[in-house]
């Protein structure tokens, strides 16, 4: 099956792997399916973030904010920004069929539940009811 | 009611180039390999079943000395182990592997290599895990394994070894297969097959390769923690380094509850198959059946404590797990009274498969029944550890998945090898099966209540299990009588039965549109699937006017697909007349397969302290896995085109 | 025939007997599903590291400091944050070259007009660079290790020691095999280019290396930053 062209084919993959505009100045081929696909630009911008959130979750992991009740919360909020960040972005998650959300999302959430509810059975997690 | 017209057996399966043991080790066959799937697991079936009767010649009476202490442990582990990962799992594959691509319309799976690599890891793991007891060296610690007794402080010999190795090796090729389905049953259904309008055995398998994908991990990492306590001096299970003696439980039940789900839902759906065609009704409540399947797959992640109510984890996990317990029961009964509705009003016709099929409606709803009464923390206090478990496991993995597994067979069969399986013994089968499996298992509700615990060698007698025990050694041997009729049967109607028609049971799936059996392409033309019941349409279409169908209004990619309108196909052409390009067989996957083996093989002589051996076993074994993994990737699946 | 039959045999689009149900690339929905085994794989090492956390009977420890009878001598805590952060970093920065190395190569038949276009373009220049950072970040891995293991932490030590080790070792062997397969795609980049056709080859590569990367993201803040 020869299918060495010379020039992408958008419909190719009609909902995945549409063209990225490559160095920032080559149009995108005029295709209906072609979903925005990040641009050089996107991804120095992603880059960026994910090393500043690097940076203050180390930063502040040498302040007293450690000793705050929102250490912990705040260092999984930036950290599930930046594996987000990453799934979206750089997995392009966001641009993609719906399928594979699906696919990542259903085991994501499946583990993350094991995950808690052995930090529960284990007592390193717990729910004071009253006081 | 069968078709009149005789079929002459596809005259392609008897020419040169795809007969002999050669055509067998390279096949890339979804069909051979699930025929191949199916030899192996019914041989380990049989293994399983005659350790099993080991076990019963032992208990039939007390202090009775036929076998030591020590063998016994190694029976029920290896009993245990062989049954639920080298039968049950590996009979759902065959299936998996000779209906899914034709029930949903397709040519191969989306892997074929991958699939002929799933069944190599599966045999030579099952032979790495079973040749052992011929030594007295089998696994010997119960097929869960509980460490801390597993670990190397209290089990010194190679018996754990070849456990945790061996099912390494296995978990292996489930993984590898269910990547293949997922993407399959995704992404090959023929043009027109919506997920609403799947075959049910499609679905549940669908649920099931999931469950597979979220379950194995776990047990694969518990399974690394106890290797490398063994193996590299680790502390995963080390209680005096402070390590938990329940790290290892809840690893293990977080894959072990799905695991009954996988066992049991493969079984479901084959009868759904089987009712519905033998009730000439479409099977009631389609939708509930396929959502209560989902839910199963998804409730059953959120139970698997329950198997831990006696190890003192307070009250509110006890509480949470006994109310997820109770909840994953209803849509399971949900199930039952789909089936039977399917059948009410419908004309039953009572062919062997059928029998097998109510019979799992019955049985699994008297293990669904003791199920329950688990769920309850305190009544499992009394429970746990007794043969009243013993006979819930026996009743929905017996009763359940082994005949829904048996109806499978019988139905199928024609489908598969192209001859009829004789109905007469299909019967004398299936009552003397029924008898004997309820003989055997039924007594063990009270001998379990009155006390008796699981997993000792003998007893003593006046405790009021004695007559118990008797009776369920009766029945285990009347079970060997009765699964050697089926032996008997399979082997003797593959060579002489009856030419089966294409569609002998007037079914209404897609795979009954072609000869039987089918050509090695499958489908001459995919086809453009309309409904849930496309042979019924055809035939019957007064049976399926109230299921939605299209009319026309196919979609611009589905036109692309080059299908024609579901019909029947009896012509025997072979693919290169059709110009149909077919994969390459390729003994590649093989030798990939049995390089993980002897890397795994090599880890054993660490434990003898023999570092070379070892060393050289994994070099080699890892440099055949590479080397022949490398020459795979590179080479094409099929000839140009 | 294209040059390499074996990358490119499932394609949605004219040929009837490759229609695909969704349009898309098998191959990608099984990188999917394997990917979703894997948040498994990890969340149970992930789990036990936590559940042992605190638990170990002796040092070395991760946070804290060790005194005899604890351990032979006085230890400092062990992680070395600053020394992660790095590469932390290298492994963040090589998912970037990742990502250029896919445009690249699906790129690669488009006009390059300037410099910056050439070196954006260049599949060759984006997949040695995740290479080397991969393999940067496997050398500050060893670094680790070994720094450890002189300090006194082995995986036989404690439950930190094997939980961590096993942790990290596993993301290392994925990280590992990520440069491997990246090192082969290269090779063929060389042999005979990479062009748009081989694009799924390179995406699926990406996803896997993209994944690798997002597990030490959980890595780091869990058993690092968190005391």
């Amino acid at each position: 099956m020869a299918h060495n062209e010379s020039a992408p084919k958008a419909g190719h993959d009609a909902h995945g792997a549409a063209v990225a505009s490559g160095g920032g100045h080559a149009p995108a081929k005029d295709d209906p399916h072609a979903h925005a696909h990040p641009t050089w630009k996107q991804y120095k911008w992603v880059a960026l973030i994910l090393t500043l959130i690097t940076v203050v979750e180390v930063w502040i992991y040498y302040t007293p904010f450690t000793q705050s009740k929102l250490f912990v919360p705040t260092l999984l909020i930036m950290s599930a920004v930046k594996f987000a960040i990453v799934v979206l972005f750089y997995m392009h998650l966001k641009y993609d069929a719906r399928l594979f959300r699906a696919l990542f999302t259903g085991p994501l959430i499946i583990a993350v539940v094991t995950l808690i509810s052995l930090m529960f059975l284990f007592g390193h997690l717990a729910i004071r009811a009253g006081s | 009611m069968a078709t009149v017209a005789a079929s002459p057996t596809y005259a392609g399966a008897q020419s040169g180039e795809h007969t002999g043991l050669w055509s067998w080790l390279t096949t890339v066959d979804h069909k051979r390999i699930g025929v191949l799937y199916l030899y192996t697991s019914l041989f380990f079936f049989l293994f399983g079943g005659l350790e099993a009767v080991v076990i019963r010649a032992q208990l039939a009476r007390p202090n009775s000395t036929l076998v030591s202490a020590e063998m016994y442990n190694q029976l029920f582990t290896m009993h245990g182990t062989t049954m639920v990962f080298l039968a049950i799992m590996p009979l759902s594959a065959a299936f998996f592997n000779f209906l899914i691509p034709l029930q949903i319309g397709a040519r191969d799976v989306a892997f074929p290599r991958l699939n002929a690599f799933s069944y190599w890891v599966y045999l030579f793991g099952g032979l790495f895990i079973t040749l052992p007891i011929f030594f007295a060296v089998a696994p010997d610690g119960g097929w869960f394994g509980y460490a801390p007794l597993t670990t190397r402080q209290f089990s010194q010999g190679l018996n754990i070894d070849f456990w945790v190795l061996g099912l390494q090796i296995l978990g292996i090729s489930s993984l590898a297969a269910a990547f293949n389905f997922i993407t399959t049953i995704i992404n090959l259904r023929a043009p027109g097959m919506n997920l609403m309008r799947m075959p049910m055995f499609t679905w549940m398998s669908f649920v099931v390769q999931f469950l597979i994908v979220l379950a194995f991990p776990v047990i694969t990492i518990a399974l690394v923690f106890l290797q490398f306590d063994r193996f590299f001096g680790t502390n995963f299970y080390n209680i005096g380094a402070g390590g938990d003696p329940l790290l290892w439980q809840h690893l293990f039940w977080i894959f072990g509850h799905p695991e009954v789900y996988i066992l049991i839902l493969p079984a479901f759906g084959l009868v759904s198959e089987v009712l519905p065609t033998n009730s000439k009704k479409p099977l009631f409540g389609y939708p509930v059946m396929v959502y209560s399947g989902i839910l199963i797959g998804f409730l059953g992640f959120g139970v698997w404590a329950h198997h831990m109510f006696s190890v003192g984890m307070g009250p509110i996990a006890d509480t949470v797990f006994g109310l997820t317990t109770l909840l994953i029961a209803i849509p399971t009964g949900v199930k039952i009274f789909n089936w039977i509705f399917t059948m009410w009003g419908g004309s039953i016709r009572f062919t062997a498969a059928m029998k097998f099929a109510i019979g799992l409606v019955a049985l699994f709803t008297i293990g669904g029944i003791s199920g329950v009464s688990h769920a309850s923390p305190p009544a499992d206090l009394q429970q746990t550890d007794t043969y009243y478990i013993v006979a819930h496991f026996h009743y929905v993995l017996f009763g359940g998945s082994i005949m829904g597994i048996f109806a499978g067979i019988y139905h199928y069969f024609p489908k598969m090898f192209g001859r009829m399986m004789n109905e007469r013994l299909g019967t004398w089968h299936f009552w003397l099966n029924f008898i004997a499996m309820n003989l055997t298992f039924f007594p063990m509700h009270f001998s379990g209540l009155l006390g008796m615990p699981r997993r000792i060698y003998t007893y003593d007698s006046g405790q009021g299990w004695d007559t118990f025990n008797m009776l369920s050694s009766i029945g285990a041997f009347m079970l060997v009588l009765s699964t050697s009729i089926f032996v008997w049967n399979f082997f003797r109607s593959k060579s002489n039965g009856p030419i089966a028609p294409d569609n002998p049971w007037d079914a209404a799936t897609l795979e009954w549109s072609i000869p039987s059996p089918p050509p090695e392409y499958n489908f001459a033309e995919i086809p453009l699937v309309e409904s849930r019941y496309p042979l019924w349409d055809l035939t019957h279409p007064e049976r399926t006017s109230e299921i939605p169908h299209t009319q026309g209004g196919w979609t611009e990619h589905e036109k692309e697909a080059d299908a024609k309108p579901v019909h029947i196909e009896t012509e025997r052409r072979t693919a290169k007349e059709l110009g149909i390009p077919m994969p390459l067989p390729t003994i590649k996957p093989l030798f990939v397969a049995a390089g993980i083996i002897v890397m795994f093989s090599g880890l054993l002589f660490i434990h003898r302290d023999n570092k070379t051996m070892a060393f050289t076993l994994i070099g080699v074994g890892a440099s055949m896995l590479v080397g022949f993994l490398y020459a795979w990737l590179l080479s094409p699946l099929e000839e140009a085109h | 025939m294209s040059a390499s039959p074996a990358l490119d045999h499932v394609h949605a689009g004219a040929h009837g007997h490759h229609y695909t149900t969704t349009g898309l690339d098998s191959r990608k929905i099984a990188i999917w599903a394997f990917i979703g085994s894997e948040c498994m794989l990890f969340a149970s090492l992930i789990s036990t590291y936590l559940i042992y956390k605190g638990r170990s009977v002796v040092g070395p420890f991760p946070h804290e400091s060790c005194a005899p009878p604890a351990c032979a001598t006085a230890l400092k805590p062990i992680l070395n944050i600053p020394v992660t952060s790095a590469s932390t970093f290298v492994l963040l920065m090589s998912s970037l070259a990742m990502v250029l190395a896919l445009a690249a190569v699906e790129n690669r038949n488009l006009p390059k007009l300037t410099t910056g276009d050439r070196i954006l373009g260049s599949s060759k220049l984006w997949l040695w660079m995740t290479c080397i950072l991969g393999a940067t970040f496997l050398a500050f891995q060893s670094f680790e290790f070994t720094s450890f293991v002189h300090e006194g932490l082995s995986i036989r030590t404690n439950l930190f020691g094997s939980s961590f080790f096993t942790l990290t070792g596993f993301h290392g062997a994925h990280v590992t095999a990520g440069v491997i397969w990246l090192g082969t795609l290269l090779a063929i980049d060389y042999k005979r280019g990479l062009g748009p056709a081989d694009a799924i080859n390179v995406d699926i590569a990406a996803l896997y290396w993209h994944f690798v990367d997002v597990v030490w993201i959980a890595i780091f803040t869990l058993i690092y930053l968190i005391k």
